[in-house]
């Protein structure tokens, strides 16, 4: 893993940790934001804080989140969500 | 019918950030007009305004709390605080089920909205928080303070520019008077001291650059405030079975539409709703001491409900007592009502008439008895507290004093 993967990792679980008012090292890969207390509201708000840290557009319905392409499913599969939007949107 | 009376009382306005701060400014005359503070106020050609000063947000809500509350919900939600803080009510059950929250207000988020265009056309970013809807929407401080407080009767806002709060109590009134309900929470806020919303009221040239002086010949104009004013209203067996303090008893309202034009106000419009008021509360006009007025500083609204209040009362009109107590918080537009009806409560209760501050100058087309500039000791059993908005629609209450 690179420094600028590691770097993601951290920053997203520093977002997320917020939100859930928790510390970031409560928050483990495996966690699901459903564990971590994070509602609908705050799913979306901490979409909104990883668009503008990264400065990148996530696609998310809130309405068909199984169908969209970005999965919300762990911190895992968030952060590897985002790896791969950096790579392609900053490139 | 049911006896309605005001057994809880709160606000946050320029003059004060409780009832008692706030009263005890109405009775000192006090003014809270003051310099406007916020960004790019040197664009603006109108720099006063009656603003909440001395408030942290922090100080009352917490983060998660302040990305949903714009400052019109923040101001309600302390008013509704202090209010049933004193009524001393617990909902629960089907006080619960039955108890609602019926609130004025005209511009909703105006600041949420200000920033954000600020943050999109401006500063050129394409994305905002996810909140700016909830948070802006007019109904947000009255779903909030259902929340709070477990208020799961009829909720909503009424939306009638300077008339919203008399209008929203009147509906308040009504449900506790026919029976729906033995308490409602009601009043009104408003927050639209921000750079687009002053600009945006500086284009109709209806603002004072210098003071709002109601019924002095000198008046040029209305002074915006901002805060809140909220009540609880009660049945008046069930106050007394609980021993709740009644602060004063609301004793009827009329409504009235001019039907006439978007911003000019009307004497017949202004007349019908405070003659339909007596009617409504079963009040001869003699017995009328105090008539919180409209009274906004224009020089149309205060010469024209002057003339609506000649009409009313014939030679009463002489003997009554009116104020505009807008001279010292401003002009809450859609709060404006519920801030006001503080100041009947305190004629009803303590026997003390807030002044018309500013007043220098007789205006012989005003010739009525403003109490100019210093409150007033006057034994009131009635008090009427008038609202005449833009778009022609009024709204007055009918207030008793309770002994």
């Amino acid at each position: 893993m690179d420094s600028s993967a590691v770097n993601i990792r951290d920053r997203v679980i520093d977002i997320i940790a917020e939100q859930a008012v928790l510390e970031p090292s409560d928050v483990t890969m495996d966690s699901t934001l459903e564990d971590l207390g994070i509602d609908s509201l705050g799913l979306v708000e901490s979409i909104f804080a990883i668009e503008e840290a990264f400065d990148i557009s996530v696609p998310f319905n809130a309405n068909a989140p199984e169908e969209s392409e970005f999965d919300i499913s762990t911190v895992s599969s968030i952060v590897a969500g985002i790896e791969k939007l950096v790579a392609e949107q900053h490139t | 019918m049911k006896r309605v009376v005001i057994t809880g009382a709160g606000t946050i306005n320029a003059l004060g950030q409780n009832v008692s701060a706030t009263l005890e400014a109405m009775r000192e005359g006090r003014c809270g007009i003051g310099p406007l503070e916020f960004p790019d106020v040197d664009r603006l050609s109108i720099k006063i305004g009656g603003q909440v000063k001395g408030y942290d947000p922090t100080d009352r809500f917490n983060r998660q709390q302040l990305s949903l509350y714009d400052r019109f919900t923040q101001f309600t939600l302390i008013a509704a605080r202090e209010a049933i803080g004193q009524a001393g009510l617990e909902f629960s059950g089907d006080l619960a089920a039955r108890a609602g929250v019926v609130l004025g207000n005209s511009g909703g988020g105006m600041t949420t909205l200000d920033e954000n265009y600020r943050s999109v056309y401006e500063d050129g970013k394409n994305r905002v928080h996810p909140f700016v809807v909830p948070k802006l929407m007019n109904n947000a401080a009255a779903s909030h303070v259902s929340m709070e407080f477990n208020l799961k009767g009829p909720s909503f806002t009424v939306s009638t520019a300077c008339a919203s709060s008399n209008h929203a109590m009147a509906q308040a009134f009504q449900m506790v008077h026919g029976g729906l309900t033995p308490v409602m929470v009601t009043g009104g806020s408003e927050s639209m001291l921000c750079f687009g919303g002053v600009k945006a009221w500086e284009g109709l040239r209806v603002m004072s650059k210098d003071g709002c002086r109601p019924f002095s010949a000198n008046r040029n104009g209305m002074v915006q405030g901002e805060g809140a004013g909220v009540f609880v209203f009660e049945e008046l067996e069930h106050a007394k079975r609980r021993g709740a303090e009644v602060l004063a008893e609301v004793a009827g309202f009329a409504m009235s539409s001019d039907a006439a034009d978007i911003v000019m106000p009307s004497k017949n419009g202004a007349a019908r709703a405070i003659k339909g008021a007596l009617q409504d509360a079963r009040i001869a006009p003699g017995e009328v001491g105090y008539i919180n007025a409209h009274g906004t500083g224009t020089a149309a609204n205060d010469k024209t409900e002057s003339a609506a209040v000649a009409d009313v009362f014939g030679a009463h009109a002489d003997r009554l007592l009116i104020s505009s107590t807008k001279s010292m918080h401003g002009h809450l537009i859609g709060g404006t009502g519920a801030v006001e009806l503080l100041a009947c409560i305190m004629a009803l209760r303590d026997g003390i008439v807030a002044p018309t501050i500013g007043y220098e100058e007789p205006d012989p087309e005003c010739a009525l008895d403003v109490v100019p500039n210093e409150a007033r000791e006057a034994k009131v059993e009635v008090a009427l507290s008038n609202a005449f908005a833009f778009g022609g629609l009024n709204a007055v209450l009918a207030l008793k004093r309770f002994s």
